[in-house]
């Protein structure tokens, strides 16, 4: 009897053949994903990785929900001409609290990992407004409605408090404030903004899309956009120190 | 309604009657609280839906015989073809949907004007809509019809199940038009592929336990002592997308009330999960799933046996052990581990080798029967996609190599790669197993051959112009990015090679608008059959033995 009979078994069997198939395909999957969990260079931590303030992740969820992923990268590989154009290249745990992360897989737009600062503020909004007013030859879409929607921010806590129990260090303190902490941010009240920098280092607070009276999703996008990238500082990063 | 007084109601039919008036209780509950208005319309669809779930079965009840459809007539067994019909019906509407869709994902690129400054419009959200009415829509219906075909007719035994099947083919197709709407909605995860929220997560899961069940119950129906290779290789497609789904999907909603959910993973854990999920979309969902399709629908059409037993079961196991690994080559160059990179790399061209044994498998079924591809272009289709899927299947390693990857990531090169294999390879795959099948369910000879010689010829025109339009602009601007002038600067803005991408974008929607042009005409052609002017042409096959249609078919 040869062994290609003996694949009658799982010819025959259907149950055989589920487990058959069941055993082969979770190899792979757990060679490669389980050790990400616990090797030091996927789970490093790095001076000046902060959870993102209520006000950022309420623009990072404008950003998922408009699927920017879809044109924008958020990584720079190591690549003489990547690091020259957009800066240092990305590391793990600079995406240690992106839920879901946004590496993406597409630049139809530029890369948008150390966006933050490149830009001022302005030129967000009116880049977002019009494209075309600020980068003649883009073909990115306008969003002008994000300058006239308000910001829904009224469930922002439920958000701090579904990721704190996944694991991102949201305090209870920064949970109860992160409503008050969404507004402050938003209107760069001087006084407010020292609690909030305290709660998140370096946090930036300001009117972000040049109407005060307002706190709109754009304001939150555009704080999100800030952020991006400017939480490690690479003057101080010691590239060996994670290396075993 | 003449035999009531011996008729009695069975479990499944109380069982999902109540379950689905629950669900339209708790609809109802998240109707009223639900944290934004586009929840509530979801909450209201679940709610109509389930509601009119209820009064279909509560009403099918009420309108069918004592007894339930016997499992033979005569000795053969009674087909249950009702539920494959409405699947590949479903599958030809979403199909023409998926590539309107896609066309005009790709004027947005080539001519922005057309995103019209509305949120739902944009290219942000048209552009998973495109890629999940193609893939989910249009390929998981022609996988669900044919699989449903193929496992009756191999195993000679009816569909598991009464409601089920049903159930599973409108509750497919119900999470369909929650997706869908929900990316226009803003409802999304940003996942590649895996975009639709928590909910829509859960009630697929629910939908494919049930799918793996009938398919699982009618295997343990069959009058065959062998499970027939096509049968593997579905199974292997529904088993791993269950695992898959819900290791990728592994979310906590804000609420029950909201429709945003944060995923379990994050960072470089997320992207490996994304990827080993993603890249098995692909290996599973796109390739077994569909390479069962070549297994039953090849040497049927071909009147040939599979060229080779043996190469068969290496092609199964080899393909489905090596497609697993190849996730990390999306995030070469990344902040994965270069181990992991590595590791994707090289089962990436190994993969290769089963790919290709697959194909010749498939390619030389035709021994013998070479000359239909002259008279036969249903048989010519799908000759031409199992070739396409050796191109694709060669391409895909070419660029899991890192040197390569390096330059073809994140430009349109993987594009144009993705849709030789969708367009190429699913595609006509599909529309060759759709061309036999319609036929066989209505038991009418097809319309007309010279028509799909025409479906045949304007889609490879347009696939032509697409793969080698994506081929251009992505080298062309990977090439942009890194080149230098004399002083060591780099010589061009990330804008500049934006223009440069206008021309390709607008070859690469003609090539689009031709696909689209190729499957309208497969629709007349299938709608003629179906719906045959003057007396109808019977074929010659034997009709399917009485198949009872529940009235949502009729």
């Amino acid at each position: 009897m040869s062994l290609w009979q003996k694949h009658a078994i799982f010819e025959k069997n259907s149950i055989v053949l589920v487990i058959g198939v069941l055993i082969v395909i979770a190899i792979g999957g757990l060679v490669e994903i389980a050790p990400l969990f616990y090797l030091k260079n996927t789970i490093e931590k790095v001076e000046g990785m902060r959870p993102y303030t209520p006000l950022e992740l309420a623009g990072r969820n404008i950003y998922v929900r408009e699927g920017c992923y879809n044109c924008h990268s958020q990584m720079i590989r190591p690549l003489r001409d990547e690091i020259e154009r957009y800066g240092h290249y990305s590391l793990a745990a600079e995406s240690m609290y992106d839920r879901p992360f946004q590496w993406g897989s597409k630049r139809t737009g530029p890369d948008l990992a150390r966006v933050g600062g490149k830009y001022s503020d302005d030129w967000h909004r009116d880049h977002l407004v019009r494209p075309t007013a600020v980068v003649p030859g883009s073909i990115m879409p306008a969003y002008p409605w994000l300058v006239r929607t308000d910001l829904d921010f009224r469930h922002i806590a439920d958000d701090l408090r579904v990721q704190a129990r996944l694991g991102v260090p949201y305090s209870p303190e920064m949970i109860a404030s992160a409503i008050d902490d969404t507004r402050v941010q938003a209107s760069g009240d001087p006084g407010s903004a020292v609690d909030l920098a305290k709660r998140y280092p370096k946090a930036q607070s300001r009117d972000f899309d040049g109407n005060p009276e307002r706190i709109t999703e754009a304001d939150a996008l555009i704080a999100y956009l800030q952020v991006l990238g400017t939480m490690v500082d690479f003057r101080l990063y010691n590239n060996r120190a994670n290396i075993r | 309604m003449s035999t009531a007084a011996t008729k009695s109601m069975t479990l499944g039919e109380g069982g999902t009657a109540l379950a689905f008036a629950a669900l339209a209780a708790l609809s109802l509950i998240v109707l009223a609280q639900a944290h934004t208005p586009e929840y509530s319309f979801h909450a209201f669809l679940f709610l109509a839906g389930s509601a009119a779930a209820a009064f279909w079965i509560l009403n099918r009840y009420f309108e069918r015989p004592a007894a339930l459809p016997p499992l033979t007539v005569d000795g053969l067994p009674n087909y249950n073809f009702g539920p494959v019909k409405f699947a590949t019906i479903a599958a030809v509407f979403w199909g023409i949907a998926g590539f309107a869709v896609g066309l005009w994902a790709a004027l947005e690129l080539a001519f922005p004007a057309l995103n019209f400054d509305l949120p739902w419009l944009t290219f942000g959200r048209i552009r998973p809509l495109h890629t999940s009415a193609v893939i989910f829509a249009f390929g998981g219906n022609v996988l669900i019809a044919t699989s449903f075909y193929v496992v009756q007719r191999t195993c000679r035994a009816r569909l598991a199940g009464d409601i089920a099947p049903w159930f599973v083919v409108v509750g497919y197709n119900f999470f369909i038009v929650i997706a869908g709407t929900g990316y226009l909605l803003g409802i999304t995860q940003s996942k590649e592929y895996a975009e639709p929220e928590w909910y829509a997560d859960l009630w697929l899961t629910v939908v494919w336990v049930v799918y793996l069940l009938v398919y699982l119950g009618t295997i343990k129906r069959r009058t065959e002592s062998h499970i027939y290779v096509a049968n593997w290789f579905y199974l292997a497609f529904i088993l791993t997308i269950a695992v898959l789904h819900l290791g990728n999907n592994a979310a906590i909603p804000v609420s029950l009330f909201s429709p945003k959910s944060y995923i379990v993973w994050s960072g470089v854990q997320d992207a490996m999960v994304q990827w080993w999920y993603g890249h098995n979309a692909v290996g599973f969902f796109l390739t077994a799933g569909f390479l069962a399709i070549v297994y039953y629908f090849v040497p049927k059409r071909a009147e040939r046996p599979i060229y080779s037993y043996r190469l068969s079961i290496i092609h199964f196991w080899a393909l489905i052990f090596l497609y697993i690994w190849a996730g990390p080559h999306h995030l070469h160059y990344t902040a994965l581990p270069d181990w992991a990179q590595t590791l994707g790399m090289t089962f990436s061209i190994m993969l290769w080798m089963p790919s290709w044994g697959g194909m010749i498998n498939g390619l030389m079924t035709l021994s013998g029967a070479w000359d239909k591809l002259r008279t036969d272009p249903v048989l010519r289709m799908m000759v031409v996609s199992i070739a396409f899927y050796g191109m694709a299947t060669f391409e895909g390693p070419l660029m899991s190599i890192k040197a390569v990857n390096s330059l073809s990531h994140y430009t349109d090169w993987t594009i144009g790669h993705v849709h030789s294999g969708a367009l190429g390879w699913v595609g006509y795959i599909s529309f060759g197993a759709i061309y036999c099948l319609v036929p066989w369910l209505w038991n009418r000879e097809l319309y007309s051959l010279k028509l799909v010689n025409w479906h045949f010829w304007i889609s490879s025109l347009g696939i032509v112009l697409y793969i080698t339009a994506m081929w251009v602009s992505g080298i062309l601007q990977g090439l942009m990015w890194r080149a230098y002038t004399q002083l060591g600067f780099l010589e061009y803005s990330f804008i500049e090679t934006v223009e440069a991408m206008h021309p390709f974008y607008v070859i690469r929607a003609l090539g689009g608008a031709l696909f689209l042009a190729g499957a309208l005409i497969m629709v007349f052609n299938l709608w003629r059959t179906v719906y045959p002017r003057g007396a109808a042409k019977p074929s010659g096959r034997v009709a399917p033995v009485a198949d009872a249609v529940p009235v949502l078919a009729r």
